[in-house]
């Protein structure tokens, strides 16, 4: 991946030299693989970028794209076309917590709008943004498929649905107390507020 | 009460477990198909069943499943779409979260139909939790010996696989769902060839959406006949409906094809009516795409006769008067609901799903959102209602998959029956939009 085709983003071979999946991820990685016929394991880039973007900090560097690329025997371009298409892939930094309010009809119509203008007085962010301490990045997402328990907004894994300005505290309160990257592909998916 | 197939099991405990699921009968499609019939016989009760594919089209599932091809010495695949992103709809998400074994059934009864030695469910990204919840179900499944080799003693042997995707809309079109699968960008591939013929890999895929794949269980079940009794006409069987928006009880709810929307809405078995004791002003029957009608359109027909909850009721009077089942993404709207920040909503949607590769949905989606915009920032002019009907006639038909139907219709509805609300919005110059949370919490607002 070389910053001509990225755009924004430097290419930094000392940190791509750095880059390695864990043993744990490379075993997943490795047993997706197997899930296609012979020679297709290029299938398997959508899964193993939700794995890269987890393990590496919550976003796709051109570093993590090129390593992908080179795990799946592919050309860094193809992981770079995917990852550009698909919006959960994050091509630029973003902070512990992704808070991504649903803000299409039914959430529309229950409330979203004022949901996102309550966090962004909250944190202090509008939306796009991420909060000075890297802490909570806020977006706004496309029907996220919980029209009949809105408004909701997703954080990771977790669904946090018939929100209230009241749960919105909550939520927040309790990632900032947790202090981690929130990923896709958390375990500890079942959410209690 | 209706007749359940799909969720009638709801208030059973741990349901989602392999255990209770088996324990209520579970997978006795697969021991009926796999051991007492051949593939062909259970194709057979699918095409008499009526089945209809719940993803939005409608298109009989006997039928596609009958334009597979076979060759010899090709690999065959059965690929659930589990894709669910039409605005409004929420069922197939309820289904996997509650029942992951009905459609694990569903998936290896169908995969004996079709021949297919592996199978893929395609889940959304967003759904990556319910991506785990299919994961258990399916190594449950696979330790009981109903997935794997020789399933049952037999000489039938399956693989299946959960892919997640990552966040595009558009790989809920069949073609571009394949592409995804492949690891690629979700550009819809130019049809023929269809997917029955080269699909995934180049080899031929069935793609069926999740409650269709649900479905096939009680056909195999109770036979085709039985179920085909069920509902009226060529609404066939029981459908999930995601109800949505300012309805006293929104939620996931099993129908009998053929109950009255009247019925639907106003009932305290499904939506209990409208909140606040607002009165209803408008409905999106079938998710996002299809056409909204106001509530006069929407609980009876240009005829004057009631309208009810199947495929042919809702659509009589074409796009008219009438509008489509679609998904059964049902969206209810009050009085007080603003058409046009709706359509703006809808389309905003659009353009952000657009995958870019046709001219006429790339922009013409881009353009009809930005005029919208206008309405919202209360600068646009009465000609903007016509240039919006003239953008949204030139993506019809224009485009290489549905989308850009799906985002011209809605347009050109919400035209077609609230036109006035649009140009009254360009006189006034300016937009005044309900305060929908303080209303709907019954707040009062303080700031």
């Amino acid at each position: 991946m070389s910053a001509q085709v990225h755009g924004t983003q430097h290419f930094d071979k000392a940190k791509r030299a750095e880059i390695k999946f864990s043993d744990a991820s490379m075993a997943t990685v490795q047993e997706m693989i197997t899930r296609y016929p012979a020679g297709k394991q290029k299938s398997a880039l959508l899964p193993v970028l939700h794995i890269a973007q987890a393990e590496f900090g919550g976003w796709l560097s051109p570093e993590v794209m090129d390593y992908v690329a080179s795990v799946l025997n592919i050309k860094p371009i193809e992981v770079f076309e995917v990852a550009s298409f698909y919006t959960m892939y994050n091509l630029k930094p973003v902070g512990k917590c992704t808070l991504e309010v649903c803000q299409t009809s039914s959430c529309w119509l229950n409330g979203a709008e004022d949901i996102v203008r309550y966090i962004e007085k909250k944190l202090n962010i509008k939306v796009g943004e991420t909060t000075k301490d890297g802490m909570f990045t806020l977006k706004t997402a496309e029907c996220l498929g919980s029209c009949g328990t809105a408004p909701m907004l997703q954080c990771g894994a977790s669904f946090h649905e018939n929100l209230t300005f009241e749960k919105v505290d909550n939520i927040i309160e309790k990632y900032k107390s947790e202090n981690r990257l929130r990923s896709y592909t958390d375990l500890d998916y079942k959410n209690t507020l | 009460m209706g007749k359940k197939l799909l969720i009638h099991n709801d208030h059973v405990p741990n349901i989602h477990t392999y255990e209770v699921y088996r324990a209520h009968g579970g997978y006795a499609s697969v021991e009926k198909a796999i051991k007492t019939m051949t593939p062909d016989q259970v194709t057979d009760e699918v095409k008499k069943s009526g089945l209809r594919g719940r993803g939005g089209a409608g298109f009989p599932t006997g039928l596609k499943w009958s334009f597979l091809a076979k060759p010899e010495g090709v690999q065959r695949y059965l690929v659930c779409n589990a894709d669910e992103s039409e605005p409004g709809t929420f069922k197939d998400r309820y289904l996997m979260e509650r029942h992951p074994h009905a459609l694990v059934e569903g998936m290896i009864t169908s995969s004996y139909a079709l021949g297919a030695k592996t199978c893929y469910i395609y889940i959304r990204g967003e759904y990556f939790y319910v991506s785990r919840i299919l994961e258990t179900a399916i190594k449950e499944a696979y330790a009981a010996g109903m997935l794997g080799k020789n399933i049952l003693g037999t000489d039938y042997s399956l693989d299946m696989y959960v892919q997640v995707g990552g966040g595009a809309y558009i790989c809920g079109e069949e073609t571009a769902l394949l592409e995804s699968l492949e690891g690629k960008r979700g550009n819809p591939r130019i049809k023929p060839p269809f997917p029955a013929v080269a699909g995934a890999w180049g080899c031929p895929t069935v793609v069926n959406n999740v409650e269709t794949i649900a479905a096939v269980v009680p056909i195999v079940n109770m036979g085709g006949e039985e179920y085909a009794k069920i509902g009226i006409g060529k609404s066939t069987g029981t459908k999930l409906i995601s109800a949505s928006g300012h309805i006293n009880k929104p939620g996931v709810y099993e129908i009998e094809l053929g109950i009255t929307v009247e019925d639907f809405i106003y009932s305290e078995e499904y939506c209990g009516g409208i909140r606040n004791g607002k009165k209803m002003k408008a409905v999106v029957a079938g998710g996002s795409s299809v056409p909204i009608l106001p509530t006069d359109l929407i609980l009876k027909t240009a005829k004057g006769e009631p309208r009810l909850m199947t495929y042919e009721s809702l659509g009589d009077g074409g796009f008219q008067t009438g509008t489509m089942l679609g998904s059964g993404g049902f969206i209810v709207m009050d009085e007080d609901t603003s058409i046009v920040k709706n359509l703006y909503t809808f389309t905003r949607f659009y353009h952000h799903e657009s995958c870019g590769q046709c001219s006429p949905c790339r922009e013409g989606t881009g353009w009809m959102e930005k005029i919208l915009q206008k309405f919202i920032n209360g600068t646009a002019n009465e000609s903007d209602v016509d240039l919006l009907w003239d953008i949204q006639s030139k993506i019809e038909g224009k485009t290489i998959c549905p989308l850009g139907e799906a985002a011209a219709w809605p347009v050109a509805a919400a035209i077609r029956h609230f036109k006035q609300e649009f140009i009254d919005v360009a006189k006034k110059k300016e937009f005044k939009d309900v305060k929908h949370y303080f209303r709907l919490n019954n707040l009062v607002e303080t700031v």
